[in-house]
């Protein structure tokens, strides 16, 4: 090698989370950034359109899960790219076999059906849990305010619903059956008198009747997270099933973390693999039992594998 | 008291229906509205509450409801 060889001095501690991605182009790299639950303050949205505009060719694009990647980037500039961005306290995000930025909807503070604070649970979790190695594959984390859960957080390695559980002041019913008519679940229905009368088998939790009723009649008596565990998309599907039932908002990253743990002991020495198809593999059982110990208000009775959804193309192996 | 008929109009131009006809209506003021089944009467007498009225009552007729409601602080 020649003497006056130059070499590109790159600062690799930016890169330990990941979130530089490889692009086709020679040199030229994705620069996925952190935005967790999507939301991003205007001067920070500016901050990154300034950037782009120095070290993108023309584009940036919007990831499916609420991230701004800035594309064809040279990774000559990431120090550059790095320092400018956080100048704006705009930071990059991860990638690989890490806790993944997590996802989110709106949230209770403006849109009318959020039950929840999906917004701060989000905050929390990328504070908390940003980047963390799990040792085997990606880790997702999803926050939907309600059981529309336009974010699909049943598709995430754990995925969180708001709601909330709703109870009846008879004293207080007026009788008008705005909340029969509200409940898209037939979960309340009239009698002969007019009073409403809940079927709370068919209550999926999303708090219509309380929203709607006039007198505060009903009312919520719980609030928190519905849970489901091992969802995942990409060539084999799962959709993650139920573990905890109105867990509180609070406990949302303690929870995770124990995910998480019982993740990297049951994985080990399996190499790539996610933990929806360790849980088809050892059964639910364990990681029931588990998080029953820490939990025990929340955690349900029993669960049932992850839901594989077949995509009627090549053959589900998971690694033993 | 007025009668809104609401009915054949859909989500969401019949919540800013009514709320354009409330500006009209003093505090206190009894008002109805005539709504759809279906999405309608879900989702306009909840949108009505949450910006401040009270909901008195909700009467089916043949095919369609009639939400009573007494107008809120401005």
């Amino acid at each position: 090698m020649s003497e006056d060889k130059k070499t590109t001095a790159i600062d690799l501690k930016n890169l330990k989370a990941g979130g530089f991605i490889k692009e086709r182009g020679k040199d030229l790299f994705t620069v996925r950034l952190r935005v967790p639950g999507g939301r991003l303050p205007v001067e920070r949205l500016k901050k990154i359109a300034e950037v782009a505009g120095k070290y993108c060719q023309g584009n940036v694009h919007l990831s499916v899960r609420q991230s701004v990647e800035l594309i064809n980037v040279n990774f000559k500039d990431f120090d550059a790219v790095v320092a400018e961005l956080g100048e704006g306290d705009q930071r990059v995000a991860s990638c690989g076999a890490r806790v993944r930025v997590p996802t989110a909807c709106g949230g209770c503070e403006y849109n009318p059906n959020g039950l929840v604070d999906t917004q701060k649970s989000a905050l929390e979790v990328d504070e908390k849990l940003f980047g963390t190695p799990t040792g085997h594959h990606k880790f997702k984390v999803s926050f939907a305010g309600c059981p529309f859960d336009c974010p699909k957080s049943a598709t995430n390695d754990v995925g969180f619903q708001g709601a909330i559980w709703p109870e009846l002041n008879m004293d207080d019913c007026i009788g008008c059956g705005l909340c029969a008519k509200s409940c898209s679940d037939g979960a309340i229905t009239l009698d002969d008198n007019k009073r409403p009368v809940f079927n709370p088998d068919h209550c999926t939790y999303c708090g219509d009747c309380v929203k709607v009723c006039p007198t505060e009649a009903w009312q919520a008596a719980k609030r928190g997270y519905t849970v489901r565990i091992g969802g995942k998309w990409g060539r084999y599907p799962l959709v993650g099933t139920l573990y905890a039932t109105f867990l509180p908002e609070e406990q949302a990253v303690p929870f995770i973390a124990e995910v998480l743990a019982w993740y990297n002991e049951k994985a080990e020495g399996r190499g790539r693999v996610r933990i929806g198809d360790i849980i088809l593999q050892e059964g639910p059982e364990s990681l029931l039992e588990r998080l029953r110990s820490k939990f025990p208000e929340s955690v349900v009775e029993a669960t049932i594998p992850p839901q594989v959804i077949s995509t009627q193309i090549g053959t589900r192996s998971i690694p033993q | 008291m007025k009668t809104i008929d609401l009915r054949g109009v859909s989500c969401p131009t019949n919540f800013v229906k009514a709320k354009l006809a409330l500006e009209l209506v003093e505090t206190g003021g009894q008002v109805e509205f005539l709504l759809d089944d279906g999405e309608p009467v879900k989702n306009v007498p909840r949108s009505l509450k949450a910006e401040g009225h009270k909901l008195l009552g909700l009467k089916e007729t043949e095919g369609y409801y009639t939400l009573t409601l007494e107008k809120g602080e401005e």
